[in-house]
């Protein structure tokens, strides 16, 4: 399994970032949201054939209000 | 400094006067950020209001479940989106947000925020300064928040940065400028446009920045938390550009005696 924005996920190893952003409800096609995998940017172009790890770490992360 | 505009106007509007950060013309002088505000309805009231062109987000983990996109009522909006790294307390975390912020928003230009200090969020100047060079080496942007230190503003355009954001005062604190001499200090020690950011409490704050050479003043809280956020946004927008007007039109020198401004000439004698 991986964590999901800090959280225990269901997401199992093997699954790739895209098909993890699904399971959270996040289109690929959505604006403006950028992922980390361990702590390295993953580019958008490769969320299809990004393959999460065990106990990967994974960030889904948008723009918020701040200064 | 950039060169005031010497174009004649007549005074009623302020004359054509952009300002130019890393190529990218600016034709508002009044950065905003988005944080603070209590409803995505405000925040586009005041960006309205304001006239800014360049706003300020943070990065953050998702919420699927939230009501109404940020990143589409900015884009609504037409302004420029400025992220920034705000939260970061190493160099490290920092350079990893602008990343993320440079893949999400597909945009080079980062907001750097290092932060050392808790209670008072000011700036870790080493931390800043290796993020800076890291993050230039990489082709961003870079607009630094950092203190009103001359010395560190020299330091972090010769690593590279579009501009430099020195504080007034603590963010959020709306203690305005603490140190104006330090400010214009900076304003004489680098050839970079220099941006106001955090302490502004209210206009005659910006009024002032903009006084002391400042080529922008950024504002969030002052606006975001006001009463009447709608209208300190114009506040603020006419307080920018009097400051900037005043500053190009040159002041006069301060003295400590009164100079007539009546003539002596032709004064009756009454007795």
């Amino acid at each position: 399994m991986i964590t999901l924005n800090g959280q225990a996920s269901e997401v199992p190893a093997g699954e790739t970032v895209a098909e993890a952003l699904g399971r959270l409800g996040v289109s690929p096609q959505r604006r403006g949201v950028a992922v980390a995998v361990d702590g390295e940017v993953v580019p958008r172009g490769e969320w299809e054939s990004f393959v999460l790890a065990e106990d990967a770490r994974m960030e889904v992360l948008t723009a918020m209000q701040g200064g | 400094m950039s060169t005031p505009s010497r174009s004649a106007h007549n005074g009623a509007a302020p004359p054509a006067d952009a300002l130019t950060i890393a190529g990218r013309e600016l034709h508002s002088r009044l950065l905003l950020g988005t944080g603070g505000f209590s409803s995505l309805e405000l925040l586009r009231d005041a960006i309205a209001a304001s006239g800014s062109e360049l706003v300020t987000v943070a990065l953050r983990r998702i919420d699927p479940d939230a009501r109404g996109s940020l990143t589409d009522v900015l884009s609504q909006c037409g302004v420029e989106l400025l992220p920034n790294t705000a939260g970061c307390h190493t160099a490290r975390d920092a350079v990893l947000t602008a990343r993320l912020a440079r893949e999400a928003f597909a945009t080079d230009w980062i907001k750097l925020e290092v932060i050392g200090d808790e209670d008072t969020l000011l700036p870790d100047a080493p931390e800043l300064l290796r993020a800076a060079e890291e993050l230039v080496d990489e082709g961003f942007v870079v607009l630094p928040y950092t203190t009103d230190d001359p010395v560190l503003a020299r330091r972090l355009v010769d690593v590279g940065c579009a501009a430099v954001m020195p504080l007034g005062s603590p963010i959020g604190s709306g203690m305005g400028i603490r140190n104006p001499y330090n400010i214009a200090l900076i304003r004489e020690a680098v050839d970079v446009p220099v941006v106001l950011d955090a302490g502004i409490g209210t206009a005659s704050d910006a009024a002032l920045a903009m006084e002391l050479g400042c080529d922008a003043v950024m504002a969030a809280s002052a606006i975001a938390r006001a009463q009447d956020p709608e209208r300190m946004a114009r506040a603020m927008r006419a307080a920018v550009q009097a400051g900037r007007l005043a500053r190009t039109a040159g002041r006069i020198p301060r003295r400590r005696y009164a100079t007539a401004s009546s003539p002596r000439e032709g004064l009756a004698e009454f007795t």
